[in-house]
């Protein structure tokens, strides 16, 4: 039997060469995603512990405030001057290091220097300790005087000698650069991150704005653990002391779990791009079945058991998903490691060479192995239901009745809209997804009864020509085949529908918000700077006033605290009544009036109520206790916490990060906007802006977003294409003698390549159309269980959607060239010769 | 009056070396306009492979093959397509319809090729001689089989081609049904003047014919003008003989 099994197998190669590769695509996205993964992570864990070689043992506070990875940074929390002489007296060599993100190097052509994520630190010079090497120049002894590394200084295009601006907590300040750094092994930098190093004094001005360090570092000639030990004892619980090696380990591990989320992201398409190849494996195995329905009722006839049949089919699937899975891996392994490479050319990390992990080798088989055989079960049960008498009947489809497979449809698709509805209320993300995939499920069972009208219905855009009609009618020929080929282009799809929809909602929701409430005809913002929040210079803001035009300017300071022990925002108004005005808050109870010393106005999303107090630890760790005056409607424009001007001195960078403007109404807003930009040149990452250019800006991130998904959905597609290819294929060969036939009588090749172009267009078509319902249900069910988080309206993205739909007709045209061309080549006489 | 369709020494030769198997030689034929053409011979002779050469399925190996004024040797695949598109009609043993549509839009289907419409008489005319007026909307798994070669011939026949080729067109069919096909044949001939030649090896079917040709090894060895079925199965009798003491020369060599 099994030797039967394999021959068969190889007789029809091509056919499962195309489902093959679609396990082989989807198992080279798992395996490549963790082949990628562990090799950048491998790369940062040597960069953190290069960095710490030179360090014993590494002293640090407790963070001032605690953030989980998915909320944001934590502010990291400082030593001080006095903590310093306390590791001084245990270790004498300690040094105090400074070392924060944000210090920003204004280039040779007067732009700043920016990245796309890694920090640009700012700290202190503390000599050619921890793998620091002075390249040229000397260190920086005053004020005025810095050092680069070098990969910094090539970028900004500055040499020794040069007059660089730099911009930090503070505006825009000049410094002289009077050395360029880099590290042991001859680097130019510590993996994409920039550093610009000051002097002690100037660097906790700039950097922490308050006298202290970021990290201790001590070397003794004790054991680091020794020193470790003795340092711990000596200082109490409110530091951190670790030796090297476990800084470095908590660096990466921290790092680890970034990784971790990008890992499974690329891991959740990997799963689609799977889930939408099982379509193409199911479909093709049923064919195959159906089309050697003789060969396996002659082998029931000849005695072979029903488990024997089902064998069968099942050993053809594992030798499938064995062979698709090495070659996955291989494949996987070589993406993953372009990839990487990729990544360490662009962020100039050291790559750390490329392994195979375990888990990119288990992953692989397991996944290619499973969703093969779960894929052609179905069809092996089929197969073993072959009656023996099927040998000697004529071979004809028999129309069997979509009832069943209707009803059951019916069942999964309101199971899964319930489990969504459930998972939305409960912000369960597991069942949320359990409910879509299982929506998935059940609109395909449900599509080959809706294939029938909505293929006729398509095909009547094609009827005007006899070949256009010819493919209609074939597409309708088998609703099964057709369905479960257009299902597998449905998921793609409708999950980028999806999102887009509720993207759309959200930010229609937004901009209907704004337009009614927001009245600031200016707003002075920030531009996206990884890591730092741009600001300018509060001594601006009576020179600002004096704009002519400019009625009210309200600057705003923000930064994180942590309220009765919980993260939050702080912010403070210059003028909180104006703002209130400006932004149409309303007021639930007490008043919005300017905060003073020790009273706090806060949104009433936040559960406090009036007269409460409330303990806030500032981001540079200060204590203190507030009283809550009065409370406003939260608004997707404004809320969270309103301090009064006491709060400033908890803030780490003490300046204005944000200001409304609001302009007389017979001001000239063009003038005013450029008097106002002429004062904001020393903070140049400061924009000024009208409204729909901050609002543009702010929903900017959704294009990108948006376009990402569609990307990582690319795969899923392609193997969508390659079932359509696979099913026409497959009717190609199946219809050899009508093909022959029409040629016959006088059908051309072009007709012949058109017919078949239909019908594949009218599947694809289909398909898509049904994505977009799909794609829609599920969007607009996000939209509506998200209704508390203010969005307020569903909207429906036509010009996407309509665009999606010609993907889906462009896709099926490309998934006929070749059974088209195969199809004009029918030689007519083979075709219909019967001898 | 030229003839239907003409071969004019016509060779076919398939592979080569060792492996080479000549099916025609030397064929000389005129297919007579309005005249029904039967050709006939034991399996092998080529009667099928000169048939197809005629129709231009296939092409020839030397020789010079013309469909009317049609020089059908030469032509590229749009111009053969053309040529059975507007001058040669068909009929096969089997897989003669779509299965996808209806027996009206299968007889219809040539016409709706080459995008000309049916001539309403002469549609209804050929509707009625077939006799199918209660089953053209039906599709093809819905008939019989000797319905489905009716539907065959009123599809040959509804563009008015220059010769209509049938191949063994009753060879599916039960005795009477077969009956009614050839019977239908021959009236299309002696009422409508359509040309037809039919590759048959039987007897009985072959007297349907105005004149039937007999092929043995690739060569037209005999013919007989309105035959009756014993004329045909005494020649082909006396053709075996031929061919065994052909046979027992070759063995003796």
């Amino acid at each position: 039997m099994l030797r039967a099994t394999l021959k068969s197998l190889l007789a029809r190669k091509v056919r499962l060469v195309l489902s093959g590769l679609a396990v082989l695509l989807g198992v080279m996205f798992v395996s490549g995603s963790f082949v990628l993964t562990d090799a950048i992570g491998r790369s940062f864990d040597n960069m953190f512990s290069s960095a710490l070689a030179e360090t014993d043992v590494l002293v640090t506070a407790k963070p001032a405030i605690e953030v989980s990875e998915m909320e944001g940074e934590p502010v990291p929390g400082l030593l001080t001057a006095a903590d310093l002489r306390r590791v001084q007296e245990i270790a004498p060599s300690a040094i105090g290091e400074i070392s924060v993100d944000g210090a920003r190097v204004i280039g040779s052509d007067g732009k700043v220097v920016t990245t796309y994520g890694p920090p640009r630190m700012g700290g202190n010079w503390t000599g050619e300790v921890g793998g620091l090497r002075l390249h040229e120049g000397v260190a920086p002894q005053k004020a005025d005087e810095i050092v680069v590394n070098a990969a910094l200084a090539k970028k900004a295009g500055i040499k020794v000698g040069d007059q660089v601006g730099v911009l930090t907590t503070k505006p825009k300040q000049t410094f002289k650069l009077v050395g360029i750094f880099g590290y042991e092994g001859g680097l130019d930098s510590r993996g994409p991150v920039d550093e610009v190093r000051f002097t002690d004094a100037v660097a906790q001005e700039l950097m922490l704005g308050a006298e202290g360090y970021t990290s201790i570092t001590v070397n003794s000639d004790k054991s680091p653990a020794a020193l470790r030990d003795e340092l711990k004892a000596g200082l109490g619980d409110r530091y951190v002391v670790q030796t090297g090696e476990e800084a470095a380990a908590a660096m990466a591990n921290s790092f680890k779990a970034v990784l971790d989320v990008m890992n499974k992201i690329l891991l959740g398409f990997a799963g689609v791009a799977l889930f939408v190849g099982t379509f193409l494996i199911l479909n093709t195995f049923s064919i195959i079945v159906a089309q050697r329905t003789k060969e396996l009722a002659l082998a029931r006839a000849l005695g072979a058991g029903r488990g024997q049949m089902i064998g069968s089919v099942l050993v053809e699937a594992v030798v499938i998903g064995l062979v698709a899975s090495v070659l996955g891996l291989a494949a996987g392994v070589g993406v993953g490691a372009l990839l990487a490479a990729y990544f360490a050319n662009f962020t100039s990390l050291q790559l750390a060479g490329i392994a195979v992990p375990a888990a990119a080798v288990i992953s692989a088989f397991t996944v290619g192995i499973v969703i093969t055989v779960i894929a052609a079960l179905l069809p092996a049960v089929r197969a073993s239901r072959v009656p023996p008498v099927a040998a000697l009947q004529e071979v004809a489809t028999p129309d069997r009745p979509l009832t069943k497979l209707t009803a059951a449809g019916a069942i999964v698709t309101a199971a899964g809209g319930g489990a969504i509805a459930y998972g939305l209320r409960q912000q369960s993300l597991w069942f949320l997804m359990g409910g879509v995939l299982a929506a998935f499920v059940g609109v395909a069972l449900l599509s080959p009864f809706v294939a029938r009208p909505a293929v006729a219905m398509l095909g009547r855009l094609f009827s005007w020509s006899v070949p256009g009609k010819l493919g209609r009618l074939n597409s309708g020929r088998n609703p099964r085949r057709t369905a479960i080929t257009a299902a597998a282009l449905m998921v793609g799809i409708a999950l980028v529908t999806g999102v887009n929809t509720i993207m759309t909602s959200a930010e229609r929701s937004m901009r209907g918000d704004v337009a009614a409430t927001f009245k600031a005809d200016l707003v002075i913002s920030g531009q996206e700077s990884p890591g730092v929040q741009p600001t300018f210079d509060p001594v601006l803001l009576p020179r600002m006033q004096q704009v002519s035009g400019v009625d009210s300017v309200v600057a705003t300071y923000a930064d994180q605290i942590a309220v009765n022990g919980k993260p939050a925002y702080a912010q403070v108004q210059t003028d909180l009544p104006t703002v209130a005005r400006l932004v149409s808050a309303t007021t639930v109870a007490g008043t919005i009036a300017q905060p003073g010393p020790g009273e706090v106005v806060v949104d009433d999303n936040r559960g406090h109520a009036l007269g409460d107090t409330v303990t806030v630890r500032s981001a540079k760790g200060t204590e203190k206790t507030y009283r809550v005056i009065g409370i406003f409607a939260d608004t997707n424009l404004f809320g969270g916490y309103q301090f009064g001007a006491d709060a400033i001195e908890g803030m780490r960078g003490g300046q204005p990060t944000f200001a409304y403007v609001d302009l007389a109404d017979s001001a000239d807003p063009a003038a005013a906007r450029t008097a106002l930009e002429g004062l904001l040149a020393d903070s140049p990452e400061m924009r000024v802006q009208n409204q729909k250019e901050y609002i543009d800006n702010q929903t900017g991130e959704v294009a990108q977003f948006l376009l990402m998904v569609q990307v990582l959905l690319g795969l899923a597609m392609l193997i969508a294409v390659l079932g359509v290819v696979n099913t026409l294929a497959l009717s190609v060969l199946e219809r050899t003698r009508e093909i022959g036939l029409l040629r016959a009588i006088g059908l051309g090749r072009m007709a012949t390549m058109r017919m078949i172009t239909v019908e594949a267009v009218v599947i694809t078509v289909f398909g898509a159309l049904l994505g977009l319902a799909v794609g829609v249900g599920l969007g607009s069910a996000v939209v509506e269980g998200l209704a508390d988080e203010g969005l307020k309206e569903l909207v429906l993205p036509w010009q996407q959607m309509g665009l999606y739909l010609g993907v889906g007709a462009v896709v099926g045209v490309l998934a006929a060239i070749l059974p088209a061309i195969r199809a004009a080549r029918t030689n007519v006489l083979g075709a219909i010769a019967y001898e | 009056m030229s003839a239907a369709a003409r071969a004019v020494d016509v060779w076919k030769v398939y592979g080569s070396g060792e492996a080479q198997v000549i099916a025609l030689r030397g064929v000389n034929l005129e297919v007579e306009r309005g005249k029904f053409t039967a050709i006939m011979g034991p399996s092998g002779s080529g009667k099928s492979t000169l048939m197809h050469c005629l129709a231009g399925l296939d092409s020839v190996t030397r020789g010079e093959v013309a469909v009317g004024d049609t020089r059908v040797t030469g032509l590229s695949d749009a111009g053969l397509t053309r040529l059975r598109r507007e001058k040669v009609g068909f009929i096969f043993q089997q897989f003669n319809l779509l299965p996808t549509l209806t027996a009206e839009e299968n007889i219809t289907l040539p016409l709706a090729i080459s995008g000309r419409k049916p001539d309403k008489a002469w549609y209804d005319t050929v509707i009625q001689t077939v006799g199918l007026g209660d089953r053209l909307g039906h599709r093809p798994s819905q008939l019989s089989g000797g319905q489905q070669q009716r539907v065959a011939c009123a599809r040959a026949l509804v563009s008015r081609p220059e010769v209509i080729f049938a191949d063994e067109p009753t060879g599916n069919l039960d005795s009477r049904s077969g009956a009614d096909i050839l019977g239908f044949l021959r009236r299309s001939v002696s009422e409508f003047g359509q040309t037809i030649v039919m590759v048959t090896h039987d007897a009985n079917a072959a007297s349907y014919a105005d004149r039937v040709i007999f092929l043995a090894d690739g060569r037209i060895v005999d013919e007989i003008e309105n035959p009756t079925a014993e004329a045909v199965l005494d020649k082909i009798k006396s053709l075996d003989t031929l061919a065994v003491s052909e046979d027992r020369v070759e063995v003796a060599e």
